[in-house]
C-alpha cells in the first residue's frame, strides 16, 4: 500500500540538512504502521513526501497503487493526512469545516453536509458543531482534524504524531478511532516519538534514523531487541556490587550492567517478572547483600534508540550522543548507562 | 477547469465565511477611509484647493474609493499569510482539489468585499456631497474600474502574504508600502501643486491613474492637468492593473507551488 525506495531528500538553505537518507519502507494493506524515531529523524519529512506535500530529490515512492511523482492528483485522491498541528480553519465552526472540506472533495452541498454531521456525531463533537474551532480544546480540535480526514474514506492515513501534546483522556480516544478506522480497512502510516503509542496501535514498526530505517518488526520483535524491561537493584554498600551482580546474574540469567556511582545492578527482566523478583531479592539477602532500592523499568525510547543504533556502547561517556557518531566499536557491555531523557517511559505501562 | 472553478468558489465562500465570523476586521478596516473623508474633507480640505475649481470633497472622493481598493492589501496578504503559516493549508494541498482555488477563493471573496466597500463608500459620499454627474452607465464602468484595481491588488497581496515569514511581517510591510502610494498620488492633492518630480511621480502612479478616470466618469472636478498620464488615465486605469495581474498572477501561483518546500 506504501512503498518507498531509496528516498532521498536535502532542504535547501541553511547547512543543507539531509533529511531523507536512502529512506525505503513497504507497508502491506489494512495495517498500523508505526514509524518511531527522535525529533529530527525524518518522520515527518517522510510523511510529508509521501503525502505529495514534499518534492525529493532521488528514489521512488508510491502510495495506493498511485506514483507520488508522476499521479500526485491520483495520490491526494486515495489519502488523507492529519499532521502534528491540526490542519483546521481556526476561524469556521467545527461544522463549517467538515462541510468545507467536504465540498473541497467535491461532494454535494447536501451530502457534505449530512457527512459534517455523522462525523461530528462519531467523535463526540455534536455539541460543539457551531463553536469556532479556535475555541476547542487541543483534545476536540485533534478529533476534528481527524474526523476532517475520514470525509471521505482514504485508502492510507497518515497519521503525524497525532497524540502529541494530548492529555491521556484525548490521546485514548484518538487511538480508539485510529483502531476503528484500521477495522473498515484503511492503512495508517503513524509517525510518533512515543514507544507506547506504537506498540498499542502498530502492527509494524520502523525506527527511524537520521532519514532511514534502522530496525523494523513488530513491536514484540522490536522490543526483545531493544532489550525487555529492567531489573534495577540499588544496594547499600558499594564494595558488594560485584557480589551483587553476580547473584543477579546467576538468578535473572543475562548480563548485567553495573553502576558504580548509583551502586546499581541492572539486568533486562525476561519470563515470569514478581518470580524473578522474589527469588532475587531473597538471594540478595541470603548472601548478605543490603538492598536499598528496587525497581523495575522500561527502557525509555532513548535507550532503545541507542541500544538500535548501538551509539551507547560508542560514548560511555556522552549522555546525549549527537547524531553524527561513530558506528560502535567498543565492547557491546558497557557499564555505563545513558540518562533518560525521552518522556516515553513516565508514561509506560507493563 | 470546472473543478477549479467549483473549488475556487467554495474557497470564495470560505473567505467570505470568516468576514461573517470576524465583522470586526471589516468594521475596523471601514474606519480608514472613512477617517480620510472626514479629516481631509473637512479638516485639511477647507485649506485645500482643487485645481480649474469645484469642491474640495467631489475631488476627494473617488480617490478614497480607490484608495480603499489600495488598502485591502493588507486584508489580504495578512489573510493568505495566516494561512500559509497553519496547519490548514497542509489539508488543502493533501486534497484532491484545484491547486488554484486557494488564491483563486481569495481573489473572488476580496471582488465580493470591494463591491460592498464600494456601496458603503458611495453612502458615505453622499452623505458629506459627493454626487455623480454623467449618468449610471458611466457609474458602472467607474466600479468595474475599481474591481479591475482591486483584483490586480488583491494578486500582489496573496503574492505579498505567501512571500511573507510570517502574517506581523505582513502588517509591517503593507503600511509603508501603500501609504506613500495613496499620500503621492493625485487623491488628496493635485499633482500639479507638488514640487516638479514629485508631481511626475505621482502622474504616473496607478492609484492616480484610476482616481483620474473615476473623476472623468464621474464627472467630479480636478482634471486640469494636460500631462500624457493624465490625458490617458483611462487608458492607464486598464494598463497598469493588467500589467500588475501579469506580474504577480503568475509569482503567486509559483510561491504557492513552493509553499513547505
Amino acid at each position: 500500500m506504501i512503498v518507498a525506495e531509496e528516498l532521498r531528500k536535502r532542504y535547501r538553505g541553511g547547512q543543507g540538512t539531509i533529511a531523507l537518507d536512502g529512506f525505503r519502507l513497504d507497508v502491506p494493506g489494512g495495517i498500523v504502521h508505526g514509524l518511531l524515531g527522535p525529533n529530527g529523524a525524518g518522520k515527518t519529512t517522510a510523511v510529508r513526501v509521501l503525502s505529495t506535500l514534499l518534492g525529493f530529490d532521488s528514489g521512488r515512492a508510491e502510495v495506493a497503487g498511485a506514483d507520488v511523482v508522476r499521479q500526485p492528483g491520483l495520490v491526494r485522491e486515495r489519502i488523507a493526512l492529519t499532521g502534528q498541528y491540526a490542519a483546521v480553519d481556526e476561524l469556521l465552526s467545527g461544522r463549517q469545516n467538515l462541510v468545507l472540506f467536504g465540498r473541497l472533495h467535491h461532494l454535494r452541498p447536501r451530502d457534505a453536509r449530512r457527512r459534517a454531521d455523522e462525523l461530528l456525531e462519531r467523535f463526540g463533537l455534536t455539541d460543539a458543531a457551531g463553536r469556532s474551532a479556535k475555541d476547542y480544546s487541543g483534545g476536540m480540535r485533534r478529533r476534528l482534524d481527524l474526523a476532517a480526514s475520514l470525509i471521505r474514506r482514504p485508502q492510507v492515513l497518515f497519521l503525524d504524531e497525532p497524540t502529541t501534546g494530548l492529555d491521556p483522556r484525548s490521546r485514548n480516544q484518538v487511538w480508539d478511532a485510529v483502531r476503528g478506522l484500521v477495522t473498515e480497512g484503511t492503512t495508517v502510516l503513524l509517525t510518533t516519538q512515543y514507544l507506547e503509542e506504537a506498540d498499542q496501535l502498530a502492527g509494524r514498526i520502523s525506527v527511524v534514523d537520521a532519514g532511514r530505517i534502522v530496525a523494523e518488526g513488530t513491536p514484540d520483535e522490536l522490543k526483545s531487541a531493544l532489550g525487555a524491561d529492567r531489573l534495577e537493584v540499588v544496594i547499600r554498600e558499594s564494595d558488594r556490587l560485584g557480589d551483587a551482580a553476580a547473584v543477579v546474574a546467576r538468578i535473572a540469567g543475562g548480563r548485567p550492567d553495573t553502576d558504580l556511582d548509583r551502586r546499581a545492578v541492572r539486568v533486562p527482566l525476561m519470563g515470569d517478572r514478581v518470580e524473578t523478583l522474589t527469588v532475587t531479592l531473597q538471594a540478595l539477602r541470603e548472601a548478605g547483600i543490603t538492598v536499598a532500592n528496587v525497581g523495575i523499568h522500561q527502557p525509555t525510547l532513548d535507550e532503545a534508540f541507542l541500544h538500535l543504533t548501538g551509539r551507547r556502547a560508542a560514548m560511555p561517556a556522552d549522555p546525549a550522543p549527537p547524531p553524527a557518531a561513530p558506528p560502535p566499536s567498543s565492547p557491546a557491555a558497557s557499564s555505563s548507562a545513558a540518562p533518560a531523557r525521552a518522556s516515553a517511559s513516565s508514561e509506560v505501562t507493563a | 477547469m470546472s473543478t477549479a472553478i467549483a473549488d475556487g468558489r467554495v474557497m470564495a465562500g470560505r473567505y467570505l465565511r470568516h468576514v461573517v465570523r470576524a465583522p470586526e476586521e471589516i468594521v475596523i478596516y471601514f474606519s480608514l477611509p472613512i477617517m480620510f473623508v472626514l479629516v481631509f474633507g473637512y479638516v485639511f480640505g477647507s485649506g485645500m484647493s482643487v485645481p480649474g475649481g469645484g469642491g474640495y470633497r467631489e475631488f476627494l472622493i473617488p480617490g478614497v474609493f480607490v484608495m480603499t481598493m489600495l488598502y485591502g492589501i493588507g486584508a489580504t496578504a495578512t489573510g493568505i499569510a495566516v494561512d500559509a503559516g497553519r496547519g490548514v493549508v497542509d489539508r488543502f494541498r493533501s486534497m484532491p482539489m484545484a491547486r488554484s482555488a486557494l488564491i483563486s477563493g481569495r481573489v473572488i471573496a476580496d471582488l465580493a468585499r470591494a463591491l460592498l466597500e464600494t456601496a458603503v463608500l458611495v453612502v458615505c459620499g453622499l452623505l458629506v456631497g459627493w454626487r455623480w454627474h454623467l449618468g449610471l452607465g458611466n457609474v458602472l464602468a467607474a466600479i468595474g474600474l475599481l474591481l479591475l484595481l482591486r483584483l490586480a491588488l488583491s494578486c500582489a497581496g496573496v503574492a505579498l502574504g505567501l512571500a511573507a515569514p510570517n502574517p506581523d511581517t505582513v502588517a509591517t510591510i503593507v503600511f509603508p508600502l501603500a501609504f506613500p502610494l495613496s499620500a503621492l498620488s493625485n487623491v488628496f492633492v493635485a499633482p500639479e501643486m507638488m514640487p516638479g518630480w514629485l508631481g511626475t511621480i505621482s502622474e504616473w502612479n496607478p492609484i492616480s491613474a484610476t482616481t483620474t478616470a473615476l473623476r472623468e466618469l464621474f464627472g467630479n472636478p480636478g482634471l486640469g492637468s494636460d500631462s500624457w498620464p493624465a490625458e490617458h488615465a483611462m487608458l492607464l486605469a486598464v494598463a497598469w492593473p493588467v500589467l500588475l495581474i501579469a506580474i504577480f498572477g503568475p509569482v503567486s501561483v509559483r510561491l504557492y507551488r513552493r509553499l513547505g518546500q
